[in-house]
């Protein structure tokens, strides 16, 4: 499904790869351009041609299907709002750069870095964090697959890492190893658990396609 | 005394089976709760004002339009005029804001100026660090002259690896706030029970009066142990705030400048063999820097105690943050210096290098557990079908190559003291003033307590993270796991003794003969003599058991015992057109004492792998002589593998009743150590040149070609 708010370039090979993909075939480490790329995902057109601010603004967002009404900075970015105004934690604030993907969410379907959204531009759009994707207290499969294949350690890229998997998943449901570790280029551990991570997204998937949850 | 060993091994229940971490689920749903996500009301933010040169005196200082900024509600100087500011990213201010956004504004609004004086920020070329190097002096052992005239076989290089961050997710910094005239204190900390002394000294209040909480840290790796420049700020920022909480941490930047870094080593060496391979002299002249202390003297030569030897190492104090603890210190850079020499030298010698460290290891203290490693890695990796000599590797353009290297470390427990609670109502709780720093702490502890107490590990209740809690000691150099399993084992036989002693008299069985069994207490070997866990903590009537358990570090009771082996072997690609290397596969086999939850231990070892891929391929701290800066201060340009770069890895336990005996030992440090050395052995053996240097980056894997063709 496409509308006028979707930016996607149709020369782009494969949307939700993109970045991804991109940072794979620089080869080593997590490439220069990484960021550049992701503006192409993450930005949003400007609407009606006002400005907002200087000071605080009201804005309302929609976060896990319930909208939230908060007033923040225009150059708050949506990490920022999440963190420090909602009490919503689960994100993490890494890189701040839009390279490691600790503050990974789901915008209208699409993985995104929350460090490089500004939050009155994520107005309008359905935004899941990584507290929205348990349902009735029972955890995602996702998760769950992360706990069985001991994909973390001290815990911090996890959050970012379950919703990147999540969202990769829900483009590409018949992953295979190859295609998860590009897939999944975009996030960065520091204690070294993509070992887990890598099983973790081929049982989870095999999970989301028996339906559950999905 | 009461018999505290661990149950022998088969007839264990819960130690020894792979156990998915209880804290798994919190964390894999964003619930896990760190320090950088406190929240309260009232809350403030702080920032720091940090230094942009590597060496200057600060001349005057302006605060007024920082503190007019509305929303400030705090601000202090801590480089006063006069300070001379010693690496890029000290410290000059502190401010405390209503929001992030404010505090980061104020920091900018404040103008200091400053006498900009001369600075050394890199240390590959001692010849360049003139005045700022400190020669220790020169060691000798047996007679190198002799042995090195007498050598049949001399090998000459040039090694070097570079200053890397500790680069935590979860930066440095805390949330902190007072209530009256004491601190609450929420650190990111690998040190709960210590940090709070600390703090206390500096801001002179008694120990007693800082509390200190923490669920979960980012990430220490050996950097997070004190509370530092930016707690002792905080706290006094919170105070001019009215005593609201401060929640400072620091920024990206920051944390690459001044979180913490491993120092560097660079060494000229020569080695001496027989033509047999048997490795008779070692010369080395080394240096290193950990910023403007120096640096350390790394252990070489590493784990081979060659016989005759010559050394002479040079501390460089260089404008940079300081160094601090990194995972296994000093020994990475040990290993890398001497291992690359000993590869360089069978590559001479035109020998295969297990065989040449399989002769020597009688040179090492473990030489049995060493020539094992090396047989099972062999085996693991294909070694046999896939070694050649060096760069004996075909004729495409991609060519490949096995590297080994071996390790060593202590990682015996530390202090800890464990307090089990058994309630008259059945619950049970084991308490220690530890932490979690994601190695699957709280999951052994829990595993211990059930396996005396004969029940299911969701009967525990565990409570560590907070200082009230019974000491525990700071989570580094592997002290960890030895430390709280033997005092949890101990408090729970403890505590077990006393129920024992109260349900005795309704079983007609003396205490010294029940045993506690699939949450049961009964006659040892008589099922039918029994009452169930509730009934038997019901005859305790209204007082709890309360017992503690000790472990102390030089007296650890055969529970656990220090001293481990390791062997680390890499299959490598280099693709000789772009200088890319790439890992195929990874085997790490280590000697771990007694393995409490394999599942975990093997995550360790897995993580710990792919940190040495991050630093033998990618991580260096760049920095630029002429500014005195990092080149990158970001997570961009600083450089840790993806998920795509790390291959295969193969993670092998030794678990065997051999090993078994010796107790618990730490895994932390082992198998962080000897991979970059590997690696960039395999390198050597796929492109038939030594790169000097690590991390092997594309240039320099292509500048080590163009020598060789040259």
């Amino acid at each position: 499904m496409s509308s006028k708010k979707d930016p996607d370039n149709p020369k782009k090979p494969r949307p939700a790869f993109s970045r991804r993909s991109f940072i794979q075939g620089v080869g080593v480490g997590t490439g220069a351009l990484g960021s550049g790329l992701l503006e192409t995902v993450a930005h949003t057109a400007p609407t009606d041609g006002k400005f907002a601010g200087p000071g605080v603004v009201p804005i309302t967002l929609r976060i896990n299907g319930k909208p939230i009404n908060l007033s923040v900075e225009p150059r708050v970015t949506l990490i920022d709002a999440l963190r420090n105004s909602l009490d919503s934690t689960g994100a993490k604030k890494v890189c701040d750069r839009a390279t490691c993907g600790a503050c990974t969410v789901i915008m209208d379907g699409k993985v995104v870095y929350s460090c490089t959204v500004l939050a009155i531009d994520a107005q309008g759009k359905d935004i899941q964090t990584i507290e929205g994707i348990s349902q009735n207290g029972k955890l995602h499969p996702v998760s769950v697959a992360f706990v069985n294949n001991d994909a973390q350690q001290c815990g911090y890229c996890t959050p970012g890492f379950v919703m990147a998997v999540k969202g990769f998943l829900d483009k590409h449901p018949h992953p295979t190893m190859d295609d998860v570790e590009k897939g999944l280029g975009g996030n960065l551990c520091r204690c070294g658990t993509y070992v887990g991570v890598r099983k973790a997204a081929l049982e989870a998937a095999k999970e989301m396609r028996g339906g559950r949850n999905a | 005394m009461p018999d505290y060993s661990w149950p022998p091994m088969e007839k264990r229940r819960v130690i020894g089976k792979p156990t998915r971490r209880l804290d798994g689920g919190l964390k894999a749903s964003g619930k896990a709760k760190y320090a950088s996500d406190f929240t309260q009301k009232d809350l403030l933010f702080g920032a720091l004002l940090t230094s942009p040169h590597a060496h200057a005196r600060v001349t005057s200082i302006d605060t007024s339009a920082a503190e007019k900024l509305p929303g400030v509600t705090a601000l202090r100087v801590i480089a006063t005029p006069g300070t001379e500011v010693m690496w890029t990213g000290q410290e000059i201010a502190a401010v405390s804001a209503n929001t992030e956004e404010i505090a980061k504004d104020a920091t900018r609004k404040i103008k200091v100026e400053y006498e900009v004086m001369p600075h050394l920020v890199r240390e590959e070329d001692l010849a360049k660090a003139g005045a700022r190097v400190k020669a220790a002096g020169e060691q000798t052992k047996g007679d190198p002259d002799k042995a090195f005239q007498e050598a049949e076989v001399v090998s000459e290089g040039s090694y070097g690896i570079p200053v890397i961050t500790h680069c935590c997710l979860e930066s440095h910094g805390q949330a902190i706030g007072w209530k009256g005239d004491h601190v609450e204190f929420f650190p990111s900390t690998q040190n709960v029970s210590g940090i709070g002394g600390d703090l206390s000294n500096t801001l002179k209040i008694p120990p007693t009066n800082v509390h200190v909480h923490m669920d979960n840290v980012g990430g220490g790796f050996g950097s997070k142990f004190a509370s530092d420049r930016w707690g002792i700020e905080a706290a006094q920022l919170s105070k001019q705030s009215g005593g609201r909480p401060v929640k400072l941490f620091l920024d990206r930047a920051s944390e690459l400048l001044i979180g913490g870094n491993r120092p560097s080593g660079f060494a000229k060496v020569k080695v001496a063999a027989k033509k047999d391979g048997t490795i008779t002299a070692w010369d080395s002249t080394s240096w290193s820097t950990g910023g403007v202390g120096g640096g350390g003297a790394p252990p070489i030569p590493y784990v081979f105690d060659i016989p005759n030897q010559r050394k002479s190492h040079s501390a460089v104090s260089t404008n940079c943050g300081g160094a601090r603890a990194w995972r296994a210190p000093n020994h990475q850079q040990a290993c890398y210096l001497t291992l690359t020499a000993i590869e360089d030298l069978a590559a001479k010698l035109k020998m295969d290098p297990v065989e040449v460290l399989y002769k020597n290891a009688d040179l090492t203290q473990r030489a049995e557990v060493y020539r094992a490693q090396l047989r099972q890695g062999q085996e693991l990796i294909d070694w046999k079908k896939l070694w050649h000599e060096r760069g004996d590797s075909g004729s495409g353009t991609v060519k490949r190559g096995l590297g080994v290297a071996l390790h060593t470390w202590g990682g015996g427990g530390h202090n800890s003291q464990c307090r089990t609670n058994i309630h008259p109502d059945g619950t049970v709780e084991v308490e220690l003033g530890s932490q979690d720093l994601g190695t699957g702490t709280r999951t052994i502890i829990t595993m211990v307590a059930a396996e005396t107490l004969g029940l299911p590990l969701g009967a525990i209740t565990l409570k560590i993270g907070d200082n009230a809690l019974p000491p525990s000691g700071p989570s580094g150099g592997s002290t960890t796991v030895g430390g709280v399993s033997s005092s949890t084992r101990k408090s729970t036989v403890n505590a077990l003794a006393k129920l024992f002693e109260a349900v005795a008299p309704s079983l007609g069985a003396p205490a010294d003969q029940l045993e506690a069994v699939d949450g049961r207490i009964q006659v040892q070997g008589n099922s039918s003599k029994s009452l169930t866990w509730k009934a038997a903590c019901q005859k305790l009537g209204v007082a709890k058991i309360s017992e503690m358990g000790e472990n102390n570090q030089r007296n650890p009771g055969g529970l656990n015992s220090s001293g481990v082996g390791g062997v680390q072997m890499a299959d490598v690609s280099v693709d000789t057109e772009t200088g890319i290397v790439r890992i195929n596969k990874i085997v790490a086999v280590q000697d771990i004492g007694l393995v409490i939850n394999p599942k975990t231990a093997e995550s360790q070892i897995h993580g710990a792998c792919i940190m040495g891929i991050c630093a033998a391929l990618m991580e260096e701290r760049v920095m630029d002589q002429q500014t005195g800066r990092m080149l990158n201060p970001d997570m961009e340009f600083y450089k840790l593998a993806g998920i795509g770069d790390v291959g295969e890895i193969i993670a092998h336990l030794d678990m065997t009743p051999e090993h078994d005996k010796r107790g618990v030992v730490g895994l932390g440090e082992p198998p962080a150590i000897s991979l970059i050395t590997a690696i960039a052995n395999a390198t050597a053996n796929a492109i038939g040149v030594r790169v000097p240097d690590v991390p092997l980056t594309p240039d320099r894997v292509l500048a080590a070609l163009e020598r060789r063709n040259a």
